[in-house]
């Protein structure tokens, strides 16, 4: 069950990305020269890994036995009934170690930093989630590790902040910009540049030059696989719709790519609606941006009539961000995918039904997603399933919800 | 030939190494960029490397990214820009403005439209940070069919194969990045960038211009021993931020700085 980027190669249908790392027009490698380099050289050491037995036996020990995979698929029963429509089913990537799909990605990057002899990783966050499961990782396998993180998502996650420190972390706030998740990038991308030579920069999500964007998702996919697994266990078919959240898309991706062939699975991701696309305060690229060039590859993005890249909001600062995964960009446009937004108070409603009704408390992230499950499911017939990929659990996120209903600890 | 043929072939006759500053267009507004331009020119650069604002300068140390800020605050945009070059040459048809910069707004003006305007303007090149040779397509033809250059940079992680392959398609001039690290950086290796250079020249007649963490007369001077032209940036952007809101001051700093600088490199 591990990563297989040949997978879709069986099937006949193009493989992407191409060499170069472009999904049609997205993606790329736009970087400056000196990254140029380190890049190649990843991508090589990708590569060989990809076919050695060796690492892939060290991936599945360890997605199995630290990370805790595989993960559930739970049928949501009684939030179905009350929807009066499909059945819904739930990935939970929630209960994976460090609580979020996150992880499943930094144990495949740092063991590939561990191999090519990196004794330092960086990584960017914005909810935190990433910036935790990079810091555990580094915890188990003994690298130093640097968290770099806008300022303003350092005051919205302390707890995140303080559990990074506990395990060992450096945590940078970064003041430049909009001191969210995008001028964290820089930063650990201004790292990397200078620290090349001893450092791995593990990026998060599906986005950055390329193969990051490929590779990320090969680690993610195991969500998708899994979950065609469990279908066909479970309900004996594969699901009729697929929805994830979107912000840079990792979790979505990893859910969706194992069934793009499959013309029968209906493919939605959510974006972040925040205060409505119409208020022009959000963070939904895919719905309301356009095609532009930031953080190394070709992609939607939100910006301004000028090309200067502008603030996103979202309830979620993990779905603050003004890009999204190149391969998001292309399944758009070729029309495999749709990407709809739930707006901020949807994405709140959805947290508390689910937390209710199911006992499950959702990411603010997540609750995107499942606003929009709830919105497709009573269109839907009851013998038809929903899978919603429960990325990520709540927990992080109370102080948030409190805030916003005036509630002060 | 070209303004930078031009230029670079005069320096070459006279035996000097051209002195590049880097500023940022619209800081710390867009009102004094064309006097600090002239005033450059006065104290003696040879050529103008004018940096185009962006959001998100990931190449960049702080004192560029500062720029970038305060510019943006002004609302400059690549069209302002453009405008900038074209006001500065109404008094100056010989000194070459290279625009420096990101991709995006580039992107969003289109290609054709930014070669139309840019020559129309008088730029002579464009180095674009984040558009390597990989990812430029024809992009760097399209700017020669429209008399100017696509400058590419070499870094200390560049490759044999890569350098050979980049020299064999630049013009303008080869733009080598002195250290792993972002502009302003303070950790440079002479030794080692001496090498890189040489070993660039090697593969090409072009001039190998040296930048990033050169920040006194004296780095200039010892760069300038092994190269053909030297690019300063974030120690003149800091020196002009230094300077609150007189412009004066500005444009006198400016002039004061290329003076010792020049004065230094040509004594090498």
């Amino acid at each position: 069950m591990s990563a297989n980027p040949t997978a879709v190669a069986n099937t006949g249908a193009p493989v992407l990305p191409d060499a170069l790392g472009h999904f049609g027009i997205y993606g790329g490698r736009f970087v400056s020269e000196t990254l140029m380099g380190p890049l190649e050289e990843l991508q090589q050491a990708y590569e060989r890994y990809l076919k050695d037995p060796d690492f892939h036996a060290e991936l599945d020990y360890e997605l199995k036995h630290f990370v805790g995979r595989p993960s559930p698929l739970y049928h949501a029963k009684r939030w179905s009934e009350k929807l009066g429509g499909a059945q819904i089913y739930l990935k939970r990537e929630d209960l994976n170690h460090t609580g979020a799909h996150k992880v499943n990605n930094t144990v495949g990057q740092a063991l590939l930093a561990y191999r090519m002899g990196k004794k330092r990783v960086i990584a960017e966050t914005g909810a935190g989630q990433h910036g935790v499961a990079s810091a555990t990782i580094a915890a188990r396998y003994g690298m130093e590790c640097v968290v770099y993180m806008g300022s303003e998502d350092v005051k919205r996650q302390s707890i995140n902040v303080y559990r990074m420190r506990l395990l060992g972390a450096e945590v940078v706030p970064v003041e430049a910009g909009s001191k969210t998740l995008k001028d964290a990038l820089n930063e650990a991308m201004r790292d990397w540049v200078t620290n090349v030579d001893t450092t791995f920069y593990i990026i998060g999500t599906v986005a950055g030059p390329h193969p990051y964007p490929a590779m990320v998702r090969d680690f993610q996919a195991v969500i998708g696989r899994e979950t065609r697994e469990q279908s066909l266990e479970q309900f004996g078919r594969l699901p009729d719709v697929l929805v994830a959240c979107v912000g840079g898309g990792s979790n979505a991706i990893g859910m969706f790519h194992p069934f793009l062939q499959d013309e029968g699975v209906r493919i939605i991701g959510v974006e972040a609606g925040g205060e409505g696309v119409a208020s022009g305060h959000h963070a939904a690229p895919l719905a309301a941006g356009r095609p532009g060039v930031l953080h190394g590859n070709r992609t939607y993005l939100m910006e301004d009539e000028n090309g200067q890249i502008i603030d996103t909001h979202s309830i979620s600062a993990g779905l603050d961000y003004p890009g999204v995964g190149p391969e998001h960009a292309w399944l758009k446009d070729s029309g495999r995918a749709e990407y709809v937004t739930a707006d901020d108070d949807e994405a709140l409603a959805a947290f508390h039904t689910l937390t209710r009704t199911e006992g499950i408390m959702p990411a603010l992230e997540t609750a995107h997603a499942l606003a929009h499950a709830a919105k497709l499911a009573p269109t839907m017939d009851r013998d038809q399933v929903i899978v919603v990929n429960l990325s990520g659990r709540g927990d992080k996120d109370i102080h948030t919800v409190a805030a916003r209903e005036g509630i002060r600890f | 030939m070209s303004r930078i043929q031009t230029r670079f072939a005069q320096l070459h006759a006279d035996n000097r190494r051209a002195l590049i500053p880097f500023i940022t267009a619209g800081d710390p507004n867009p009102e004094v960029t064309v006097a600090l331009m002239h005033a450059l020119v006065a104290g003696g650069a040879d050529v103008i490397e004018l940096g185009v604002p962006f959001s998100d300068p990931m190449a960049d140390g702080p004192v560029i990214q500062r720029a970038s800020e305060r510019a943006l605050k002004h609302g400059v945009t690549l069209g302002n820009v453009l405008d900038m070059v074209a006001e500065f040459r109404r008094d100056n048809s010989e000194t070459p403005v290279i625009l420096m910069g990101y991709l995006n707004p580039i992107e969003v003006m289109g290609y054709e439209r930014f070669a139309m305007a840019g020559r129309s303007a008088g730029v002579d090149g464009a180095l674009i940070v984040d558009m390597p040779p990989e990812e430029a397509g024809d992009f760097a033809e399209l700017l020669r069919a429209h008399d100017m250059d696509q400058v590419f940079l070499l870094a200390p992680t560049t490759s044999d194969v890569r350098i050979k392959r980049i020299c064999s398609t630049a013009s303008g001039f080869i733009y080598y990045v002195s250290l792993k690290g972002v502009t302003g950086s303070d950790q440079l290796d002479l030794e080692d960038v001496a090498a890189h250079v040489a070993q660039i020249r090697a593969c090409t007649q072009l001039p190998v211009g040296v930048g990033f963490g050169i920040k006194d007369a004296d780095m200039a001077a010892r760069v300038a021993a092994f190269s053909d032209a030297v690019v300063v940036g974030s120690a003149l952007v800091e020196r002009i931020a230094a300077c609150g809101d007189e412009p004066e001051r500005m444009t006198a700093t400016a002039s004061a700085f290329m003076q010792d600088l020049r004065t230094a490199m040509d004594a090498a």
